[in-house]
């Protein structure tokens, strides 16, 4: 069969200027993104935070149109409050990831927005579902996504396994985050994580200088 | 399709190929072609007659330089035709084993080790956190099969067996993985 391989332009417009994961752990989840905002070839922004929360244990990674990406976000936000608040307990993980794929269905035409949901319920524990362009939902125990994923599929295959504790998951997310930021140029800044679990969220950065380093050709 | 070298000490090289992907274009000379199968094919059957008529003419086997300058000259002089990358790796007796990548426009690079095709991609990540310089062969040929199985596992166009070629002074080794042997991952 034939292939294309160009390694000076891809063939296909990378839809993702961004790379992003998220690691199911016995316990709760560890999210990460990279920081970085493109407009063409100038950074729009080079601390962005894309790990944003939408209720007290659930957060979403958005890759994609920053604008469509919190356009969803705040109405799934709000969506998610009144239903929470109608049933008088914490939502769970499924019904806000549910919230983004029908707004993300809906519009797809419109829309450039992929999106990782990640967070804790006392139903299901830590969960991970990843909504990409198009609409599509399916839970999966690790995810990535954004133009930078492509790089880390195969580091992401054979670094993960089932039941890791959480520094491992934080670990394996910073360590794939950094390799991705290595290559794809739309990926960069600083590797910005969260570990969300019954507890709580804890959030921290790890700056450029800080970020493991490889040996590279 | 992964090239692999060891530079220093055990004078080991490890070129993988899949299906008729790998030319051998000299003794000691192995080609990975990438892209359109026609011109990669076209090309390194005009370059295996240009690297041993230049053989013949130096009474001395080739430079592996020589031979992926060779490609490179024909990628560049005809950019605007073909559609075809190149990994051209092996052994002289000048410097030992060594890698080059010929790029699509003609760009000609020499690097320790380089990977290429469509299911390159997928393992940057793991090819860059994994090698180390000065591997041994046992050690250069489970990090080769171990990016072929992760590559094949995500590239819908990649598959199938797993060939490998060590390229030593002493000759040429081939080794067929076919895909039910290949290292599993985690969700397979």
């Amino acid at each position: 069969m034939l292939t294309l391989y160009n390694p000076i332009c891809s063939l296909y417009n990378p839809i993702y200027y961004t790379t992003i994961m998220a690691v199911e752990y016995d316990g709760g989840v560890v999210i990460g993104a990279d920081s970085r905002t493109t407009t063409g070839a100038y950074i729009a922004n080079r601390v962005t935070d894309k790990l944003t929360p939408i209720h007290d244990r659930i957060f979403c990674c958005r890759s994609g149109s920053a604008a469509d990406t919190q356009a969803i976000a705040d109405v799934v936000t709000y969506q998610l409050g009144f239903h929470s608040i109608e049933l008088d307990e914490a939502p769970l993980v499924q019904t806000a990831a549910n919230l983004f794929k029908a707004s993300c269905y809906r519009y797809r035409e419109e829309l450039m927005a992929g999106i990782i949901v990640a967070g804790w319920d006392k139903r299901r524990g830590g969960q991970v579902y990843t909504v990409p362009v198009g609409g599509m939902l399916v839970r999966q125990p690790v995810s990535v996504g954004g133009s930078g994923s492509t790089y880390i599929y195969g580091y992401m295959d054979s670094n993960y396994k089932p039941n890791m504790t959480k520094d491992q998951c934080l670990r394996l997310v910073s360590g794939a985050l950094s390799l991705a930021m290595e290559r794809d140029g739309s990926s960069g800044g600083v590797v910005r994580l969260a570990a969300i679990s019954e507890t709580g969220v804890d959030r921290q950065v790890i700056l450029g200088n800080q970020l493991p380093k490889w040996s590279t050709a | 399709m992964v090239g692999v070298e060891d530079l220093v000490h055990f004078r080991y090289y490890v070129s993988s190929k899949t299906i008729n992907k790998l030319i051998q274009v000299h003794d000691r000379i192995f080609c990975c072609i990438a892209g359109s199968l026609a011109d990669a094919q076209a090309v390194t059957k005009a370059a295996k007659f240009q690297i041993s008529f230049h053989s013949i003419q130096m009474e001395s086997p080739p430079l592996v330089k020589a031979a992926a300058s060779v490609l490179k000259e024909l990628c560049y002089n005809n950019k605007e035709e073909l559609q075809a990358g190149f990994i051209t790796a092996g052994w002289d007796r000048k410097k030992g084993p060594q890698v080059y990548t010929v790029a699509l426009g003609g760009m000609l690079l020499s690097q320790p080790f380089t990977i290429g095709g469509s299911g390159s991609t997928y393992i940057y990540g793991y090819a860059d956190a994994k090698y180390k310089p000065d591997m041994s062969k046992e050690e250069c040929l489970q990090f080769a099969t171990n990016a072929l199985a992760l590559a094949m596992g995500r590239d819908n166009v990649s598959g199938g067996v797993a060939h490998l070629v060590v390229i030593t002074e002493e000759g040429v080794e081939h080794i067929v993985i076919p895909g039910d042997k290949l290292p599993k991952f985690h969700d397979e």
